[in-house]
């Protein structure tokens, strides 16, 4: 499997305080990454500067093995590093489709005017509801939404972008078992379309349901990094509590 | 029964359009506003002489024409106090301006670049110094105000220089019997209607509205936003200004006062959440009619003008209630 982001040596510091030191990990092409840690074990600072709002104080990042260097979270996006908030930042107040399409909407000319085109948002964005497999209505307001729904309208919109990695902050806190199913089946209907996803998860069950490989942060150290098939739910516990220094 | 996903998809709500159009808030405000007009014509004769109608129609202008910047305003999650001193300064600048000899032209410019400017410190203050509406409205308000019992050393201005009559036909004139404050308001209430729903802005302002946060990550310059949208209510009320002094004849320093209250009471009764994201311009100019009816209504009653806030009171917690109601019915 080619790798299509791949971190070597990164650190990060504030001042004396080491976040993160010396993590390399990488992610392929079409692979679910589940990423795992404690409170505090540096998975927050570690998706920041992947996403480009920090910049790390020592390692290499490489895109399709490209290096990258951004300064801005705009730089990342535009490189194809899209993330979903774990508060998925939507607009309760209007449609799904125009939620997809929020500060990207689409526009057609009317005389000297340009105005949006909703026709073709509200079909492009059930076309990709559609290759999501999720019973989502463009039309609707996302305030009427199921957790499952909200989700799959946050994941459209990194599907409408041709984003290369996805990373995805806790998607399945705070939602019932039900709609956690149907987040996990879009996580890998993203998978197939060659979408490579960091999934960061206190969830035990769930990055073993979805993830290829797993990263285990401990106190800003990777101390696993190895396919999800030859671990065990009980060896990530002692990983990521210290009861197991590495593996 | 078993559906295909596509076509799951595209259904659209299984609603019809009375109960669309039911579901609306608006729409049983503009029904209280049309039967009250409809009990006060059997009522009264007076309410429906064309003389009464015409004043009515002139003086709700007025309010829906700020109304439909502060529905802006709350759409997009804020609040604007500073609106009645901001028409009471567009007074004062246009009519110092035109009795020092200016044409009505050159200090209409004047006037609305005086109320653009309270927007703009409003909208800085807000978007980019982070201060809370609510606070930076307020100062302004007294700010703007007082500015205005400066320039005009608190005098009453009644002589508007060479273009005087201009002023006078432009806020108290008609045109084929429409009154000139109507006619500004249809033209506003129609391009705002456009640019609510069919414009990235518009798009753009409810969105801030709903969630600020999302607005920010998904890129929207929502600072940028903000000073417009302050911007553009400082303008209405500029707008409304000029007209008012045309319709007076006259300048006083009280002009405007309190307005703000009554304003942001006609949007919230046409609909607008104070806690943003919601809000129509329809909503508020029947807001503001209704209250001008309520207004109208007392007088040829004549029952106490004194009543009047008791009325318009009853009027915003019903609206507001019958809201909340439908809200809870829904989440079922």
């Amino acid at each position: 499997m080619a790798e299509r982001l791949t971190l070597t040596g990164i650190s990060k510091h504030f001042g004396a305080i080491h976040a993160l030191h010396d993590v390399s990990l990488s992610v392929g092409k079409g692979e679910v990454l589940g990423l795992m840690g404690d409170n505090g074990a540096g998975k927050s600072t570690l998706v920041k500067i992947i996403a480009g709002n920090f910049r790390p104080s020592g390692g290499e990042i490489e895109l399709d093995g490209e290096p990258c260097d951004f300064h801005h979270p705009k730089e990342a996006q535009r490189a194809g590093i899209e993330i979903v908030y774990q508060d998925l930042a939507l607009c309760d107040n209007l449609t799904a489709a125009s939620n997809v399409y929020l500060g990207r909407e689409l526009t057609r000319r009317l005389g000297p005017l340009r105005i949006i085109d909703y026709r073709m948002m509200h079909r492009r964005a059930g076309e990709l509801f559609a290759q999501l497999k999720s019973e989502t209505r463009p039309r609707d307001l996302v305030r009427k939404m199921s957790g499952g729904q909200r989700q799959a309208v946050a994941i459209a919109r990194t599907l409408l972008s041709d984003a290369k990695v996805v990373l995805m902050d806790e998607p399945t806190a705070a939602i019932s078992v039900r709609q956690v199913a149907e987040v996990l089946e879009l996580i890998r209907r993203l998978r197939d379309r060659g979408i490579s996803i960091i999934l960061i998860s206190h969830r035990m069950p769930d990055v073993f349901a979805v993830s290829d490989r797993i990263a285990v942060l401990r106190r800003g150290g990777l101390v696993a990094h190895k396919a999800t098939a030859d671990s065990s739910p009980e060896e990530v516990t002692g990983l990521i509590t210290g009861a197991i220094q590495a593996a | 029964m078993t559906t295909t996903l596509e076509q799951a998809i595209s259904q659209s709500q299984h609603r019809s359009v009375l109960s669309r159009i039911m579901s609306v808030q608006v729409f049983w405000v503009f029904l209280a506003a049309v039967l009250a007009c409809l009990a006060l014509s059997l009522i009264t004769d007076t309410f429906a002489t064309e003389r009464n109608l015409f004043n009515v129609t002139r003086n709700f202008a007025f309010v829906a024409i700020i109304a439909v910047g502060m529905t802006t305003v709350i759409a997009s999650g804020g609040i604007d106090l500073s609106v009645g001193a901001s028409v009471v300064l567009s007074a004062v600048v246009i009519g110092a301006t035109m009795e020092a000899g200016y044409p009505v032209w050159a200090a209409a410019m004047f006037a609305i670049g005086a109320a653009l400017l309270v927007g703009l410190v409003n909208g800085i203050l807000i978007a980019f110094v982070g201060m809370p509406p609510f606070v930076v409205t307020l100062g302004m308000l007294s700010f703007a105000r007082s500015m205005a019992l400066v320039l005009s050393n608190n005098k009453m201005i009644y002589q508007f220089g060479p273009d005087h009559d201009v002023l006078l036909w432009l806020g108290g004139g008609a045109t084929l019997g429409i009154p000139h404050p109507l006619i500004a308001l249809v033209i506003l209430a129609i391009i705002m209607s456009f640019v609510f729903k069919w414009t990235r802005w518009g798009q753009h302002v409810f969105a801030i509205g709903g969630n600020e946060n999302a607005a920010v990550l998904t890129g929207i310059p929502v600072r940028g936003m903000k000073v417009s949208v302050y911007m553009f209510s400082a303008f209405t009320a500029g707008v409304a200004g000029i007209l008012m002094v045309g319709w007076l004849g006259s300048v006083t320093t009280n002009l405007g006062t309190a307005m703000e209250l009554t304003v942001i009471a006609a949007a919230v009764i046409g609909g607008a959440n104070l806690a943003g994201g919601e809000g129509t311009v329809f909503g508020a100019v029947v807001g503001a009619l209704l209250i001008e009816v309520i207004r109208n209504s007392l007088i040829l009653l004549g029952i106490s003008t004194f009543w009047q806030g008791a009325f318009i009171g009853c009027f915003i917690v019903i609206a507001v209630a019958f809201d909340r109601i439908r809200r809870l019915r829904s989440q079922d």
